[in-house]
């Protein structure tokens, strides 16, 4: 009812989860690793694009994900845990093939963003920051992801599921479950996570050109001014200073 | 004279594959960048400078000023990076602008770049935005492809490299000089000033740090002239800015009006609140900024009005409420947030917001006791005001101002859970008809 | 604490004139409120300041109220001293003057409580915590906190040395800070964000810094603690003594704490023209080496060939005649880490009472050049003709030439660093590699073949505003002490050699030397004539005697008939064997030791002699600074000092050494005084060794690391633990030809034995080249007889 339970006790933090040393990083994961590297006028400037491509290849950041940075980079691997444990995209323990976030910041928890992460929980049958046994979904409560106007939020795999409701949560997620396509509500075919953290790191996938150019929130003012035929004054139609609208429009 | 809403950032936004380079030329895109490059650099300066435009990531400071700190006599590189990490809560008005028209950021970027005498730039964005991403390293690569970056572009021998960067999960991130340690690979956490990133930014040599909106609005104040730009808004809060309303409004959405539009003008575009609800409170420029009531709908929303009414412009990131919200619920939802994005550097931000957080707790239980509305506000002015940046002067804004305005909703806290008071299934967008609004 | 507000090179105009609680102080530009304050003794509570580490204004604990920028303005928002630039006229109203400073910092103390444990009656920090110290002073009486603590499991090794107790941590960065920017050892770093903020390490590289010890010491709260004295005292009931330590010629202050005559820890010293602040932790930790089994409690005498127990007028007499029986064919061999007071002991004991120059403290590799090197460019010298620290912090560039800082001189090292990262310095290396030590201090690599230093230091592009630091190993590479003394003659160049042992600039003032009296004088007539005069004898011995090998050979050949030893390992000559065999050969050998040795075990009366924590004296780092060594233990009534014996010694033989206190020994030293008469000639160059001729021939490198298996280290196994593991270094290319690869166990034959360690591949190493650590544990290059610049073999483990 009040939002998650107050934390105080943290037996595992402090770094990844050392125990998995699996690593999928080959020779072609360091030659990009160290493409990225060279893209930069410093290369520890490539520090978060580096991890973002060691999740799309190991599912997280593995040790090993963390020493090879740290080799490429020429800094301790300390550093590299120091940055990989500050950020939240980073995964300590693998997320699953679709990662999927609700927000319950303030404006999406009370346009009942609360609600969906507990249906959302419970269709999955995992808590947060768990992953499905089976490895096909993870879920996170995430904050304000810059939607507002589209609240309640959720995110699947970074992309916008923008006003979401249970019933329509639920529909994606038995899609998803089911291998059929998804569509983000401004984005593209919904593809996994790990290709969605390549593409963070700096590879193109392609996909760009799919999905609309705007939602229809954020069209909304636009729509209006073409309705009422307002626009911005024609140049060099004005002088310096105009009067502030609201003392002229009232 | 000015119409109520003046769109130029979004004006393309309802285009078809308004992204494409193609697409935004034929609107005219990147004409104002050819007309910077016949200008001198200190001229693009100057009129941006003139144009009165200031930083529209929320502090309001000139964008013209900013630049001009930047000492032409140090030997070292300059640097123009752009802050897309848009992440204040009610923030959402320059994701959408990146993903409709990320050309019109690149043109913004070249020209910026020039003026200041950079060669390379970077676009820092919030990770989390998928498809942001694509938009925008795609319009790079088209700009690329077109002569607009790279060397010599459009033969002027002006050189320009821009790398579009992503941010891994950071509210701190926006800061700026946290932006900067994390574009340089480290943990994004603020850093001391002086020395400001003007003279010693990224890499340790002067640095720009704009929001994606004060960049995207150079290539119209090249374009138009600065006493076009002037025209709009107020004396000293010039042009127009995008609105986001957002919350329990009939219609939410971007709404670029010139700056000093009233939320009563905003409301009343919007469709007023939900139907059958009133207007309880709303932030005027995110979450960090003081609440504001009905009692401020007259208010001209810019710079200076929204501060001398006690609260700040922020990023016009107008989150609406109406009355089935429980104040001391957003509240709590608000500083969880500052507890979660706190970097921890600080010992009031990293400690106060943990407290904060248990103190609002009790009070949403209904198991505050009296008494306990003084040791907040206490605890609250021990934190404000003493932090290492502003992260915690807006976790604290919310909670003072909300006290402020609602004490009574506080002092129910001391007896009756907030649930009960107002159910909260009540404030949920699809509460009473499970398909929602969409 | 250092204040660095106080730069003597400060002109009046560079300084501003602030109130501190209407105090007006002036200071120079950039200082820090907090410094200015400090300088009329307000203290404004602080936890992540240090003078030493760059600003960070994390903890804001130093809030303070800035009624007047300078300008008639105040600050709105209060604002924290330790990042506050003072300005012309600022006004600054401290917890003293302001309520709203005072609210301020009871605010951030409070939050700072808020998750800190209530385990002070059994945290190491109790009785000296700076957060228990400023709760008391600045904090409110009672916790309003009603919520839950964070907890973590506690404590976590981030070393073998170092626990960490997370809760208790206040994130003040200081730790972390010290690693990155003074140590350049970033092992550990700030992990996790917000509440959940905690330092850290990554698991599979602890926190192995030599350095690592002054974390714990810079920690405001008992966050950090060390294996060594975790839960050993409480700081109310240790005795606190000042001293220098023993371990190398940096010469660090250190404060030793002790409790019921036992050595609970050591603290580095505030000494800021020395260690600042810092020590290694060599200094910190290795302090058991004279607790063990293994120390001599009560004098030995070989009867029948068998060492049994004597009384002290026993050993004394049977030492006594075997000298006696000597004569002045006796060689002393005093050993390099003896305090100036005990060396003059020696150094008069020898040429006064024993009648011989067949003295050489040199217990380790060395050379003719290296003794006229010595006597022209070291010996004699004062602090104020010497090249200091402070040199060194404001020289244009350093060259190092067969001296690795980080391993053979810490403090070096750390001063290096700062003025690297501080002012500039430019760092030049004379190696065959570059050292991760070095790589920390940006050096340039001038790769040079081990026997090829001379040329390469003579080929230096090298003037104006240099100095040049030389160790002692660059006397196994002929020419090369010449060749820097003939750099040090180009404008501008300076010139300081730095020994590793703490002993040894003290040895060669003090006359230790074949060749040189007491305070640098040579052996010429007049300067006897000077020594003879003070020390009340007619006849001093006129010829240079033999250098340390020399008196080993001749002790075994017979042609010596005693040796007199003091703190000598075999293991650190040349040739472990050959001294070995000498002392067996010996007619007759008297050891002066603190622990049983293999010195003590083939010597024919062993006398053993205080610790250094039991005595008084002075050790001269190689500023030639006089560092006090204070008397730390007094359970012994009299404290049998090297001189002590010795004077014994000449009473029995029927001379009267004159001193048997150290401050009498010293008082007669500084009687006797520098020489100013003519001195050595310079050291002119030996011809050097040829170069192993075989093509593709293998040759050795070699320097000994900090923290090995050297004697100072025992009795601290968890120092011990964080040593660099012995690795065997080759260059790719070589370890290509030789078909072996990174991590194999590789041998390296050379001398008189080899020896089997991993191989790492070391990028910057020159071809042809192998180097493995001085002492490797399970063994040493003075075991194998072989030295830098020697032919030697690699093959796969095992196939030798």
């Amino acid at each position: 009812m009040s939002g998650h339970e107050f934390q105080s006790y943290f037996p595992e933090s402090g770094g990844v989860d050392y125990s998995d040393t699996s690593t999928a990083i080959d020779d072609r994961a360091i030659a990009e690793l160290r493409q990225l590297a060279g893209r930069y006028p410093q290369a520890r400037s490539a520090l978060l694009p580096m991890l973002h491509l060691v999740q799309s290849y190991d599912g997280r950041i593995s040790p090993r994900g963390i020493e090879v940075c740290a080799e490429i980079l020429g800094i301790s691997t300390a550093q590299v845990s120091g940055v990989a444990t500050f950020y939240t995209m980073y995964h300590r323990r693998p997320a699953g093939k679709h990662h999927i976030g609700v927000c319950t910041t303030a404006l999406c928890a009370v346009m009942g963003g609360d609600i969906l992460l507990e249906k959302v929980s419970e269709k999955l049958g995992i808590h947060e920051g768990e992953t499905t046994p089976d490895g096909l979904f993870s879920l996170e409560r995430v904050e304000c992801n810059a939607a507002c106007d589209f609240a309640p939020i959720m995110m699947v795999n970074w992309e916008f599921m923008d006003n979401m409701t249970p019933a329509k949560a639920t529909e994606i997620l038995d899609k998803l479950a089911a291998g059929q396509e998804v569509q983000s509500s401004r984005g593209a075919t919904i593809t996994d996570w790990r290709s969605a953290e390549r593409v963070l790191a700096g590879f193109d996938d392609g996909r760009a050109d799919e999905g609309p150019t705007a939602g229809e929130a954020s069209l909304r003012g636009l729509n209006l001014a073409q309705e009422r035929n307002w626009t911005a004054p024609a140049p060099g139609s004005t002088t310096a200073s105009a009067p502030a609208p609201s003392q002229e429009k009232k | 004279m000015t119409d109520m809403l003046t769109p130029v950032l979004t004006a393309n936004w309802a285009d078809d594959r308004a992204w494409k380079l193609a697409n935004y030329e034929r609107r005219g895109g990147y004409q104002a960048l050819r007309k910077a490059l016949k200008m001198s650099a200190d001229d693009v300066m100057t009129a941006v400078k003139e144009s009165g435009l200031r930083g529209r990531g929320g502090a309001g400071f000139p964008t013209g000023m900013k630049w001009s700190f930047v000492p032409q006599n140090n030997p070292n590189p300059k640097y123009l990076v752009v802050n897309g990490d848009e992440s204040e809560p009610g923030t959402c008005k320059d994701i959408p602008l990146m993903m409709a028209s990320p050309h019109t950021l690149v043109e913004g970027v070249i020209i910026s770049s020039y003026a200041i005498r950079a060669h390379h730039a970077f676009i820092y964005i919030r990770g989390e935005v998928l498809h942001v991403h694509r938009r925008m390293q795609q319009a790079v690569r088209e700009a690329y492809s077109a002569g607009y970056l790279g060397k010599n572009i459009l033969g002027t021998g002006y050189d320009l490299e821009v790398i579009v960067h992503a941010g891994a999960g950071a509210y701190i991130c926006g800061e700026e000089t946290a932006l900067l340690d994390s574009l340089e690979g480290r943990r994004g956490q603020p850093r001391l000033r002086p020395p400001f990133p003007a003279v010693a930014g990224l890499y340790a040599s002067p640095t720009v740090v704009n929001n994606v909106e004060s960049i995207a609005s150079v290539p119209s104040i090249i374009a138009n002239g600065a006493s076009w730009f002037a025209s709009m808004g107020t004396e000293k809060s010039k042009g127009f800015g995008i609105y986001s309303l957002s919350g329990h409004v009939a219609r939410p959405g971007q709404y670029e009006a010139p700056l000093g539009i009233t939320m009563r003008q905003l409301l009343d575009l919007a469709g007023g609140m939900r139907n059958g609800h009133q207007l309880k409170f709303f932030t005027p420029g995110g979450s960090s900024t003081q609440i504001l009531t009905a009692a401020h709908l007259d208010l001209p929303l810019d710079f200076d009005s929204v501060a001398a009414a006690g609260s700040l412009l922020g990023t016009r990131a107008l989150q609406t409420f109406d009355e089935t919200t429980s104040v001391v619920r957003t509240t709590l939802r608000w500083v969880e947030f500052y507890k979660h994005e706190s970097c921890g550097k600080c010992t009031p931000c990293r400690e106060g917001n943990w407290w904060l957080v248990q103190m609002l707790k009790k009070f949403e239980a209904g198991q505050a006791e009296e008494g306990d509305i003084e040791k907040l506000l206490d605890v609250a002015s021990n934190i404000g005001g003493r932090s290492f940046c502003a992260l915690a002067d807006g976790a604290v804004a919310c909670v003072q101002s909300a006290v402020k305005e609602f004490r009574s909703e506080f002092e129910q806290g001391y007896h009756t859970p907030a649930w009960e008071l107002f159910p909260y299934e009540k404030s949920a967008l699809f509460a009473t008809n499970e398909g929602g609004r969409a | 604490m250092s204040v660095d507000a106080k730069d003597a090179a400060v002109q009046k105009s560079d300084l501003v004139s602030v109130f501190i609680d209407g105090t007006e102080v002036r200071v120079p530009k950039g200082t820090m409120a907090i410094r200015a304050a400090e300088l009329i003794g307000v203290a404004i509570p602080r936890f992540c300041d240090h003078p030493l580490l760059d600003p960070m204004g994390a903890c804001r604990q130093c809030l303070v109220e800035v009624p007047d920028m300078g300008n008639g303005r105040g600050m709105p928002k209060p604002q924290a001293a330790c990042t506050l630039e003072v300005a012309p006229g600022m006004k600054i109203a401290t917890q003293n003057t302001s309520e709203v400073a005072r609210k301020a910092q009871e605010g951030i103390i409070e939050l700072l409580l808020i998750n800190h444990p209530l385990d002070c009656p059994i945290c190491d920090k109790g009785g000296e915590c700076p957060l228990q110290n400023q709760a008391m002073t600045n904090g409110r009486g009672e916790s309003r906190y009603g919520g839950v603590k964070r907890t973590f499991p506690k404590p976590v090794s981030i070393s073998a040395q170092i626990l960490l107790d997370r809760e208790r941590c206040v994130l003040c960065a200081r730790c972390t800070r010290f690693s990155e920017q003074i140590a350049g050892d970033p092992f550990i770093a700030l992990v996790e964000r917000g509440a959940l903020q905690q330092v850290g390490i990554y698991e599979e590289h602890p926190y192995h810094s030599y350095f690592s010890g002054n974390v714990v010491q810079i920690c405001p709260v008992g966050a950090l603690t060390s294996a060594a004295y975790r839960f050993q005292a409480r700081p109310f009931d240790l005795v606190s003594t000042v001293t220098t330590c023993e371990h190398c010629a940096s010469g660090c202050e250190l404060r030793t704490d002790h409790r019921h005559f036992q050595v609970k820890r050591r603290l580095a010293g505030n000494l800021p023209a020395v260690n600042e602040e810092w020590n290694c932790d060599r200094g910190r930790f290795a302090y058991r080496y004279a607790q063990g089994d293994d120390r001599l409690t009560h004098p030995l005498v070989r009867e029948n060939g068998v060492l049994r127990a004597a009384s002290w007028p026993e050993a004394i007499d049977a030492a006594v005649a075997g000298l006696r029986a000597a004569g002045s064919a006796v060689g002393v061999l005093p050993g390099g880490r003896l305090t100036l007071e005990n060396a003059y002991g020696y150094a008069k004991f020898a040429r006064a009472v024993l009648g011989t120059n067949h003295i050489d403290y040199r217990s380790r590799p060395h050379s003719a050049e290296e003794l006229a090197f010595l006597a022209s460019e070291v010996a004699g010298r004062t602090l104020a003709d010497s090249v200091t620290y402070a040199d060194l912090e404001a020289a244009q560039k350093v060259v190092l030439v067969g001296f690795e800082p980080e391993e053979e001189s810490p403090i070096v090292f750390l001063r290096l660093r700062k003025a690297v990262r501080k002012k500039g310095l430019q760092v030049v290396a004379v190696a065959p590699f570059l050292s991760a030590g070095n790589a920390k201090l940006s050096a340039t690599l001038v790769a040079t073949r081990p026997g090829a230093e001379a040329a390469a230091v003579a080929a230096l592009p090298v003037e104006g505003d240099t100095i040049v630091l030389v160790g002692e190993r660059a006397a196994l590479a002929p020419g090369t002490l010449a060749a820097c003394a003939a750099l040090a003659r180009r404008g501008g160049v300076r010139l300081a050699w730095i020994p590793r042992r703490a002993g040894e600039i003290g040895a060669i003032e003090a006359g230790c030397l074949p060749n040189l009296l007491p305070g640098g004088r040579p052996l010429d007539a007049a300067a006897r004539v000077d020594v003879q005069t003070t020390w009340g004898v007619d006849h001093l011995p006129p010829l240079e005697g033999m250098d340390a090998d020399g008196i080993l050979r001749a002790a075994g050949t017979g042609h010596l008939k005693a040796l007199v030893v003091g703190g000598v390992e075999p293991t650190d000559f040349a040739d472990a064997a050959a001294v070995r065999a000498a002392l067996e050969a010996a007619p007759f050998v008297v050891s002066l030791e603190q622990r049983v040795s293999e010195v003590t075990e083939r010597a024919d009366v062993v006398l053993p002699v205080v610790s250094i924590d039991r005595q008084a004296g002075t050790f001269v780092n190689w500023e030639h600074r006089r560092g006090r060594v204070n008397r730390v233990l007094r359970d012994d009534r009299v404290a049998m000092t090297d001189l002590r014996v010795l004077a014994a010694l000449a009473d029995g033989l029927g001379r009267d050494l004159g001193v048997r206190r150290p401050s009498a020994a010293l008082a007669e030293l500084d009687e006797l005084g520098g020489w100013e008469g003519v001195r050595s000639a310079t050291a002119s160059a030996a011809p050097a060794r040829p170069a192993p001729s075989a093509p593709g021939g293998l040759v050795l490198a070699s320097w000994r690391q900090l923290i090995d298996g050297s004697a100072g280290n025992a009795g601290a196994p968890d120092l011990v633990a964080t040593a660099k593991q012995p690795v065997v270094r080759l260059s790719a290319q070589t370890a290509q030809r030789l078909g072996l690869s990174e991590g194999e166990d590789v041998t390296v034959t050379a001398g008189r034995g080899d020896l089997t360690l991993p191989l790492a591949i070391e990028p910057t190493l020159l071809d042809g080249v192998v180097w493995v650590p001085g002492n490797y544990f399970t063994g040493s290059t003075g075991e194998l007889a072989v030295r830098p610049g020697d032919a030697v073999t690699v093959n796969r483990g095992g196939v030798a």
